[in-house]
């Protein structure tokens, strides 16, 4: 269906839902390499004004992939409840944006959220986010409420978890276990202790799981470990009975992107049950660890949705979190700098592109972290990243990842330092996890307030992680 | 402590996280001012992600590259330029950076088997340090077996260009050398993508690659040119290149063990 608005005196025209979404998203470089784009300024205001008078409803009838050739599309059609809708059913995406602030500075508004959301399908969550502002992403995404746990709990108000992340490139043990030694001793590892394995080879990746779960029992530290593996590997590797705590994967918003990643819905389930079946949480049981980022459907070559148009990788990136809301997932993030300056060039629009994903995350129910990170050729640098850093901790993020000194040296890109975890939770208040706080308290790393204390490397039990004895 | 000393790797010498670092070059130990990085490993980071930009964006002085690849004595040096017209639209649209503007001046009236095409990539810094000596020993180790076309120089390109570059020059060997994304350690490596039978389509599942080529931290140059060397070899018998020679006992266990260990 044609969509049109006329500003200043010029009508414009939109071929569609899958075209009035992109062209009403803010600008970012990657729909404009997929040609979805505004062609202006102004264009994309007119379909802001379009796109905010679509009924919410609209996305229940008119699908940007079709639900015949994707199985993301029937995943999220099929689940959808007709009861939790009822209460914004009547809404505009343009009305929804109301609603949803004016629910914000309730009492109960973390109640609502919650109420609400299995209601939501990813596409009218991506649609409202194009309507707000920065400040409306944060506003919305604080007073909304979603926790996970398996050894720790992840999400609760006033508190900020931290992925430690000890790459090496050659997944060498004594150099993994140094960077896991560096972010222990600064509080990092709340969320997980997560290694991105230089090869897919099993034995590896069980070298890495033993060395992981051998250091959580040693120091009783609650935690759980992840190497980040092929789904299929690490189902594996649980049939073989290594000691897996979370089951990874990187999925995507269409049919077509999860199979250039070798994964299909089917496949994710079973993982999903078969890491359920170990029963190795103790004060939760979720399993799953998935990671996203938009631009991913488009680099596959498997953005295009209804009538052929590509759909703007927002959108597409929202699909993603559809498929992740299906597995129950302990974790979620959006790696949102990493993928380059042909999706998001610079550090505007990683800010912007990292506020839209912890919201629309959120929003949906997902216990939602961010990979806060540029690479050496996108227009940022440790400013921007301070900034996404800061504006999520006041949004309430569950979680970021953190490397040694924001240098991974490993996947050759920049994420976060343990430092600005430390920062982060400083000036705002923030702790750790509650179960990883009181661990860190009897090892006298913490004080009451939860704040990480300084440590003396050599006088540190912990010492023995690295040294090998 | 003076902050102005940012070279060394150690704080003190009494540090204890000296013996960590040899286990890695990752950033550990940094130490605490209050909750945030000390100044010096804050000037430390910036120094590194200020020459991992400069290597990205100071634009290939081909010039300069020129009179090494003429000696080479394969005929003169040609030039090509992508279709993106300056960095800022080469970093935003890898499609343009994948085509040329235009491929005058090359010609398929030759009788090449091998075409070798350096390109900027996205160090234009590593094809400036590395990139004549590299294909210096590239010419050496193919030999004399196999005739190899005057170099040709390309830039704002992506890798697919040489595409475009081969099928004009109607050789069955493309091989393409280009400054790969610089790390914040490293700034200057170089990769070797090897296409057999190149023509514009070619996937990148149907190219070999060697990476992390900059002496004397990474790979040097005599070794990666052996490597091409072997998978020039393989895909010429396999009559192709990519997984498929990968997987294939066309290669010897050292070509196959140094492709394996690649990033």
């Amino acid at each position: 269906m044609i969509r049109r608005h006329t500003l200043g005196g010029r009508t414009y025209t939109f071929d569609g839902l899958v075209d009035l979404m992109a062209k009403a998203t803010p600008v970012r470089s990657g729909d404009q390499l997929a040609g979805c784009a505004a062609e202006s300024d102004a264009e994309r205001a007119a379909a802001a004004w379009a796109l905010a008078d679509e009924p919410l409803a609209t996305f229940l009838q008119e699908q940007v992939v079709p639900y015949e050739s994707d199985e993301v599309t029937r995943l999220i059609v099929d689940a959808h409840d007709a009861e939790a809708f009822a209460p914004v059913a009547h809404l505009t995406v343009g009305g929804f944006r109301d609603w949803l602030l004016a629910t914000s500075t309730r009492p109960d508004a973390a109640a609502t959220l919650t109420t609400v959301a299995p209601g939501l399908t990813p596409e009218m969550v991506a649609a409202v986010s194009k309507l707000m502002r920065n400040q409306d992403l944060v506003l919305v995404a604080q007073a909304a409420r979603v926790t996970s746990a398996f050894r720790t709990t992840i999400g609760l108000p006033g508190r900020i978890a931290t992925r430690l992340q000890p790459n090496h490139p050659t997944d060498d043990p004594a150099g993994i276990a140094a960077a896991t030694l560096d972010g222990l001793l600064m509080g990092s590892g709340d969320a997980v202790i997560g290694i991105n394995p230089a090869t897919d080879s099993p034995q590896a990746t069980a070298r890495l799981l033993h060395l992981l779960d051998d250091l959580r029992q040693r120091f009783d530290i609650p935690m759980q470990s992840c190497v980040l593996s092929h789904v299929t590997t690490t189902v594996d590797l649980i049939e073989q009975g290594a000691p897996v705590d979370l089951v990874f994967q990187s999925v995507a918003g269409t049919e077509g992107a999860n199979a250039s990643f070798g994964v299909d819905v089917r496949m994710l389930l079973e993982a999903n049950e078969a890491g359920r079946s170990l029963g190795r949480g103790t004060v939760g049981d979720q399993v799953m660890y998935l990671e996203t980022g938009q631009g991913s459907a488009l680099s596959a070559g498997a953005h295009l949705g209804t009538g052929g148009r590509p759909v703007d990788q927002q959108t597409l990136e929202t699909r993603a979190y559809g498929l992740a809301r299906a597995l129950d997932p302990l974790l979620v993030n959006t790696v949102v700098g990493f993928i380059g300056p042909e999706y998001l060039y610079d550090g505007k629009q990683i800010v912007r592109a990292g506020l839209e994903d912890h919201f629309c995350g959120k929003l949906l129910g997902l216990p939602m972290g961010v990979d806060v990170c540029y690479t050496n050729h996108a227009e940022a640098d440790s400013d921007d990243m301070d900034t996404l850093l800061t504006l999520l901790g006041v949004a309430g993020a569950a979680f970021v990842i953190a490397v040694p000194g924001a240098d991974d040296v490993m996947l050759g890109y920049q994420s976060l330092s343990f430092h600005d975890a430390l920062y982060v939770r400083q000036v705002l208040g923030l702790r750790p996890a509650p179960e990883f706080e009181a661990w860190l308290a009897g090892l006298g790393m913490a004080d009451g307030q939860g704040r990480v204390l300084p440590v003396d490397l050599d006088a540190s039990p912990l010492l023995s992680i690295a040294s090998g004895s | 402590m003076s902050i102005g000393d940012a070279g060394s790797p150690d704080v003190t010498a009494s540090d204890p996280w000296s013996g960590l670092r040899r286990t890695t070059q990752a950033r550990i130990g940094l130490g605490r001012a209050g909750s945030s990085l000390p100044t010096r490993r804050e000037l430390e980071f910036r120094a590194a992600h200020a020459a991992a930009r400069d290597a990205v964006h100071e634009p290939l002085d081909v010039d300069a590259l020129v009179p090494g690849l003429d000696a080479l004595g394969l005929g003169p040096t040609r030039r090509v330029r992508s279709l993106a017209e300056g960095r800022g639209e080469y970093l935003r649209r890898p499609d343009l950076g994948r085509r040329p503007a235009s491929l005058d001046g090359l010609d398929a009236g030759g009788d090449a088997d091998v075409a070798v095409v350096l390109a900027d990539g996205l160090s234009p810094r590593a094809v400036a340090e590395h990139g004549v000596a590299l294909v210096t020993a590239l010419v050496d180790a193919l030999g004399t077996g196999l005739r190899v076309a005057a170099p040709v120089v390309a830039t704002q390109a992506r890798v697919a260009l040489g595409d475009h570059v081969g099928a004009a020059l109607g050789v069955q060997t493309l091989l393409v050398v280009i400054g790969e994304r610089p790390g914040l350690s490293v700034a200057d490596s170089l990769g070797i993508y090897l296409t057999h039978d190149p023509r514009p389509g070619r996937t990148d599942a149907e190219r070999n690659c060697i990476s992390n080529i900059h002496p004397p931290d990474g790979l040097g140059y005599a070794a990666a040119a052996r490597v091409a060397a072997a998978l020039v070899d393989g895909s010429r018998r396999l009559g192709r290149s990519g997984v498929a020679l990968k997987d294939s006992s066309a290669l010897d266990d050292a070509t196959a063990e140094a492709l394996d260990t690649g990033p």
